[in-house]
């Protein structure tokens, strides 16, 4: 993107900002034990999936992993869905049977919420395979992190996708750190678009803290996938400004690193680039603040008022109710 | 049999390659996918000759990846199609093992009734051709621990032929164990035969005598050792479970009713296994019935060796299943 538009420039700003304030208070409910289970916060890492989302059309398809309210909230799922879920509410988007790690959504093509790492990528291949087989020019990005790259999964779906040349974008959220043991812990070749090419794969990398680079990126990607030359690994640079999940001390790493990440916040280097440009104030931030915490405060709203699913229902959708007998 | 029925003479392969061409002819969105489907012609030559007819597309060779291609079949699932994946053999399936039950199995429920996973997964079972200890097992009770999931165990040809299409219609995952020792068995089937349904247990062979549960190549076994034991004037009830998630209850219970008397004969290890929780069931709901304990023969529980007589030694027999049976009828 070679001229900042300023309407396109001010959604970007406002989707990452929706996520920081949906997710600070989805903290703050998890310590008013309105949320339970695992939470895992994406706080930091908001250009990638702000960034990624924007090249996508309705007909594509998305698969997240368990960190992924920044995804859900930028493929267009509502706060106030997303919010009653992780209450366990019926009025959430998977009517509280899966919790903040598996957010589903057939209205926007959002196929979770796969919380074993890596598990997503296969069903990415299947999504894509079916596009293929049925002629439909679609394509289904697969977020995954760097811990996922150790697994089998990553490597097998990466070489079937190369294969058949199936329309997947692999996005992979290298945040430096599998929940809590580094990357150069972990892995002997630390390049991991390095390992696009070993399966006949393009490849890239972009700084995940800039949602215009990951935006870019992305789109020349996804204009690779479209136009019929396989699938495409993109790594982002990124990183995780909060715990792993609310259970986590941070022994891993310093306080020092942290900050300094800090520094490269993607929502305040997309503010100053605007204000810089003379397209963005001080009041427009605040009007924008304002209108997040406003959504993000009926979310709570919504999610207070819900209901809890009968207990009746709980074996419901074990099996599928249209089955013909 | 109806007698206008026109028969002819086919083999469990046999009767399981129609059904699969069967199903690529009916539904396009219908498409075989495995280790060996295509140029091969499958580990066991049931898809021979398919690839000339139906193309890559559609008989889809993978590579060695069990977790990759079964989860990429849940996916097509999820994306519109009708993916039968084939899994060689049920030890290898162990590799898929996270797909089928974090994924296949949960995401309907997961997804609060959003997404259901109409796939068919099929793969060989069972030992009996030396194939030892990574090759052979029968671990058909595991996966019918699990709810999400339909299991199916064809034993006939009429059900190898007939129970794919219905686990196609299904909108819901469908696994389909084809044990190996049956792919050779020739028998006759009807010339129209197609379709049957998954839902229910069958009486093979009535008798007042004894019930005698079991499903697979073990029905053969079974009806042998019944034919042996209707010589000496005792009439074994022969039931076929047919499907093992969910269990037809009232088949067998209705039999127990009648016979009062139940051995279970299960390809399975003892401990934990299917033929413990039929056993469990029938205490459950027909424990005044009985004139006798239930009774199980299973698997020897040791890893399947390759010897051949070791193997046999470990497997239920025909000589073994009467041994049973006639001692229970001694004791009541």
């Amino acid at each position: 993107m070679t001229t900042l538009d300023k309407k396109h420039a001010i959604r970007l700003l406002r989707q990452m900002l929706l996520i920081r304030r949906f997710e600070e208070k989805s903290a703050e409910m998890y310590s008013a034990t309105k949320i339970r289970g695992f939470l895992h916060l994406y706080i930091g890492e908001e250009a990638v999936a702000v960034g990624v989302m924007a090249t996508l059309t309705p007909e594509d398809a998305v698969v997240a992993t368990y960190r992924e309210h920044g995804q859900a909230l930028a493929r267009g799922m509502s706060a106030d869905s997303i919010m009653a879920e992780m209450f366990g509410k019926k009025e959430g988007c998977c009517l509280g049977r899966g919790g903040s790690m598996h957010l589903f959504d057939a209205a926007t093509r959002f196929y979770g919420g796969n919380a074993i790492v890596a598990g997503g990528l296969p069903l990415a291949v299947g999504l894509a395979l079916a596009d293929s087989m049925q002629g439909r020019n679609r394509v289904t990005c697969c977020f995954f992190g760097d811990g996922a790259v150790a697994e089998g999964d990553f490597h097998e779906s990466m070489n079937l996708a190369s294969l058949w040349r199936l329309p997947v974008l692999f996005l992979c959220e290298n945040n430096l750190y599998a929940m809590g043991t580094a990357l150069r812990y972990t892995q002997a070749n630390q390049d991991i678009a390095a390992k696009g090419p070993c399966y006949g794969m393009a490849s890239a990398v972009v700084d995940g803290m800039d949602v215009m680079a990951v935006e870019e990126a992305a789109h020349a990607a996804v204009s690779h996938i479209r136009s019929g030359q396989g699938p495409y690994l993109l790594e982002c640079r990124t990183y995780r400004f909060r715990p792993h999940s609310m259970f986590d001390t941070e022994q891993y790493r310093t306080k020092a690193e942290v900050e300094e990440w800090k520094k490269r916040d993607p929502i305040e280097l997309l503010a100053e680039r605007l204000t810089e440009a003379g397209l963005f104030n001080n009041e427009e931030r605040q009007s924008l603040e304002q209108d997040v915490s406003a959504e993000v405060e009926a979310s709570v709203a919504f999610a207070e008022a819900g209901t809890w699913e009968a207990v009746e229902d709980l074996t419901r959708f074990v099996y599928s109710e249209r089955r013909k007998v | 049999m109806n007698q206008q029925t026109a028969l002819r003479t086919i083999t469990y392969r046999g009767a399981v390659r129609e059904a699969l061409c069967d199903a690529l002819r009916r539904d396009e969105r219908v498409f075989l996918m495995g280790e060996d489907v295509g140029h091969y012609g499958g580990c066991y030559a049931v898809s021979k000759g398919m690839l000339t007819e139906f193309g890559p597309e559609r008989i889809r060779d993978t590579p060695l990846c069990e977790s990759g291609y079964v989860g990429a079949g849940i996916g097509a699932a999820l994306g519109g199609m009708r993916p039968i994946v084939e899994v060689m053999t049920v030890n290898f399936s162990l590799l898929a093992l996270d797909q089928i039950v974090n994924n296949a199995a949960t995401l309907l429920h997961m997804s609060g009734g959003q997404f259901n996973v109409p796939l068919v997964i099929r793969m060989a079972t069972g030992a009996g051709k030396q194939l030892a200890a990574q090759h052979a097992h029968s671990f058909e009770g595991w996966y019918a621990h699990i709810p999400g999931i339909r299991v199916l165990s064809p034993a006939t040809l009429e059900d190898a032929r007939g129970m794919l299409w219905t686990a196609l219609e299904d909108p819901d995952p469908v696994l389909i164990f084809e044990n190996n020792t049956l792919y050779n068995m020739e028998g006759t089937l009807a010339e129209d035969a197609g379709p049957v349904n998954i839902d229910h247990a069958a009486v093979r062979r009535p008798g007042r005598d004894i019930t005698l549960i079991t499903y697979s190549a073990s029905l053969f076994k079974s009806l042998d050792a019944a034919e042996i034991l209707a010589r000496d004037g005792i009439e074994v009830e022969v039931i076929d479970l047919r499907t093992l998630r969910p269990l037809d209850d009232a088949t067998y219970i209705a039999s127990i009713a009648k016979t009062h008397r139940v051995l279970i004969v299960d390809e399975g290890w003892r401990s934990g296994s299917l033929s413990a929780e039929i056993s469990a069931r029938i205490t459950e709901q027909a424990f005044y019935e009985l004139d006798l304990p239930v009774e199980r023969l299973c698997t020897a529980e040791v890893p399947i060796p390759y010897a051949g007589h070791m193997e046999e030694a470990a497997l239920p027999q025909v000589d073994t299943i009467v041994a049973i049976i006639r001692r229970m009828m001694d004791n009541g």
